[in-house]
């Protein structure tokens, strides 16, 4: 009788049946388990861009408000006096980044070149490991080495030495896309120009570099737009100015080091104009940033479409 | 021609008729020239760290290992110890560690597993959007946001509605400027150089190892869990310790929201100071040689620090990148 099995030993179906249902129950656990990390993920997404909303808003409701047409050109109003703007620091964040660019992109260009001709040889290899860590030196580092280098020897503070200071800073960034740019090259175009009987020199000015010349420049205005915002590097060496200057070897006043003063400031009217200004330091980097991509994505989609 | 990679005709200008001399000096030049470029950088790095070495070795010399490990720090009576601006560099970089990580590996997973196709670059434009902002603008914004709000309804409820005032992390009179706020800060700003690593790694884990994982039967936060975070794991530690080297040296937005005062506090809640605000805070106003050596020997410490955590983080990315075994 099938009462009697049942008494020794688990009757088959019966114990099919425990394992079916302990698997469907495990299944229903790890599918709840799967679907709430899912959501913690997505909850991480959300936690990730509340703040950037809070500091956009924030920054263009204020900034808005403070806005007029006399902060692009009238100088900083004396302490006690309403108004003034920041025409002289505007013009100083241009000349720095200037100056800037013309110290760091030829040598950064130049070693990117060098780090992706020499491939794999040890200097190659230093080279690009030490521009990864010149990349993540602290920018008041940078600072007080442009002090000790170029300020204190001359004993004032100029314009020329807060931008070497940023221009140091953008050499490895721009070494590191023009490195990238140059390997994506092929080997085949290059090889054409040298079986053609290019030398090596114009093979790498002529073919190499403006076939990458994009994606060069992309780097470069990125790394522009990084250094325009920073304000460390500037503290000790173009130190600031309430004056226009355009002097290069004169303290210079700049956007990053005025919003700075202006905040820690304690009058109103001046943290409403330091607010306008790091609205227009935003709107500087970011259309630097849309030009760098602008750059890039032109030449590509050409090239992709004939 | 699929495979081709552009397909542009290239004007070379006329084709070069020189002699094989000009060949060869052209050449020598050219490899002359970049040859400089690329010596420049290493020459930077051993010029800056030897320049604020210099700089710094009086006080270095003169105060010897006291100079970490002391806490007063006395420029009237020429007596400086950076003990606290090395602990407020560490904690407010840990703090900001702490709340960065979770949310940028979630990020991260999110874009590279879950995130539909027409949503991934957008977002991941955004979250890059964060490391565009100045340090100056965070600054700002942490001192007239940020600091208002810590200081009302967030530190005392976590004080007393949490209870967390009875551990010594949580005690003391909420002020605002903090080492909390600092960490805060510190965590928005280095999220997206966590997340953006993270993100590249994860999507570097090949496609078979998930493939296999959900064949066998797991659930796609299982495959997640098992196979493809394993797999990275090496790359997101890169990553989150190239987030600590720019918290360790994060100098603007620190310096407008820590409060700067040079004292240990085990209480978040208590004003600190930084290395790197120490410095951009009494640089321009040091007058003696004795308290001008000793920022830039805090600078040379910093320097130092910096370039070891940098140094491990790009030890670590590079394994990844160099593939292989990854998860040893």
């Amino acid at each position: 009788m099938g009462v009697s099995t049942s008494a020794t030993a688990p009757h088959p179906s019966d114990r099919q049946r425990a394992v079916r249902d302990r698997t469907r129950r495990r299944l229903t656990r790890r599918k709840a388990v799967n679907g709430l990390m899912l959501g913690v993920v997505a909850l991480c997404v959300v936690l990730v861009l509340v703040p950037l909303a809070l500091i956009l808003a924030h920054l263009l409701r204020t900034g808005a408000g403070a806005l007029d047409g006399a902060f692009f050109t009238h100088m900083p109003a004396p302490v006690g006096e309403r108004g003034g703007g920041m025409a002289n620091a505007i013009v100083g964040t241009l000349i720095l980044v200037g100056v800037a660019a013309v110290v760091g992109v030829p040598v950064g260009v130049g070693a990117g070149v060098y780090v992706a001709e020499r491939r794999g040889t040890w200097l190659a290899n230093t080279v690009r490991f030490l521009s990864d860590v010149l990349n993540g030196l602290p920018s008041i580092v940078m600072g007080i080495f442009a002090w000790q280098f170029l300020v204190r020897p001359v004993g004032h503070f100029s314009a020329l030495s807060g931008g070497v200071a940023l221009g140091a800073m953008m050499i490895p960034m721009v070494a590191r896309t023009t490195e990238e740019m140059v390997r994506t090259v092929p080997v085949s175009l290059r090889e054409a120009a040298l079986a053609l009987g290019y030398p090596r020199w114009r093979t790498a000015l002529v073919v190499v570099l403006r076939t990458a010349s994009a994606g060069i420049v992309t780097g470069a205005l990125v790394a522009l737009a990084r250094v325009a915002g920073e304000t460390a590097p500037l503290l000790f060496t173009a130190f600031g100015n309430q004056f226009w200057s355009t002097d290069l070897t004169q303290p210079i006043a700049a956007l990053p080091l005025q919003i700075f003063n202006y905040a820690i400031s304690p009058y109103d009217d001046w943290h409403r104009l330091a607010w306008a200004g790091a609205l227009v330091l935003i709107a500087i980097i970011l259309v630097l940033s849309v030009i760098a991509r602008a750059a890039t994505r032109n030449r590509f989609d050409a090239s992709a479409g004939s | 021609m699929a495979n081709a990679p552009q397909v542009r005709t290239i004007d070379a200008g006329t084709p070069p008729f020189v002699s094989i001399h000009d060949r060869a000096m052209g050449d020598v030049i050219y490899r002359g020239v970049i040859l400089f470029f690329a010596l420049c950088v290493p020459l930077l790095v051993l010029l800056v760290g030897w320049e604020i070495a210099r700089a710094g070795w009086p006080a270095l010399h003169r105060f010897g290992l006291s100079f970490l490990t002391s806490s007063e720090w006395n420029p009237v009576k020429h007596i400086f110890g950076a003990a606290p601006a090395i602990y407020g560099t560490l904690a407010s970089s840990a703090i900001a560690l702490v709340l960065a990580t979770p949310l940028a590996l979630g990020v991260s997973v999110w874009l590279s597993e879950f995130s539909p196709r027409s949503l991934r670059q957008p977002v991941a434009f955004l979250v890059d959007l964060l490391a565009a902002i100045p340090s100056v603008v965070y600054g700002l914004w942490g001192i007239f946001v940020l600091l208002p709000v810590l200081r009302d309804p967030v530190m005392p409820f976590l004080r007393d509605r949490l209870g967390l005032g009875h551990t010594p992390f949580f005690s003391g009179p909420a002020y605002g400027p903090s080492l909390l706020a600092a960490g805060i800060i510190l965590a928005i700003m280095i999220l997206p150089y966590i997340a953006s690593v993270s993100r590249e790694v994860l999507l570097a884990v090949p496609r078979s190892q998930r493939e296999a994982a959900l064949a066998l039967g797991a659930t796609r936060w299982e495959a997640i869990w098992h196979t493809v975070l394993p797999h990275a794991r090496t790359g997101i530690a890169g990553g989150v310790i190239l987030g600590l080297g720019r918290a360790l040296g994060e100098t603007m937005a620190v310096t407008m929201v820590i409060g700067n005062r040079p004292e240990i506090s085990a209480s978040l809640l208590a004003p600190g100071y930084t290395m790197a605000s120490l410095i951009a805070n009494e640089f321009s106003e040091a007058s003696s040689d004795a308290h001008l050596s000793a920022l830039m020997a805090v600078g040379f410490t910093l320097f130092v620090i910096t370039i070891l955590v940098n140094a491990a983080a790009r030890w670590l990315v590079w394994r990844v990148e160099r593939g292989g075994r990854v998860w040893a």
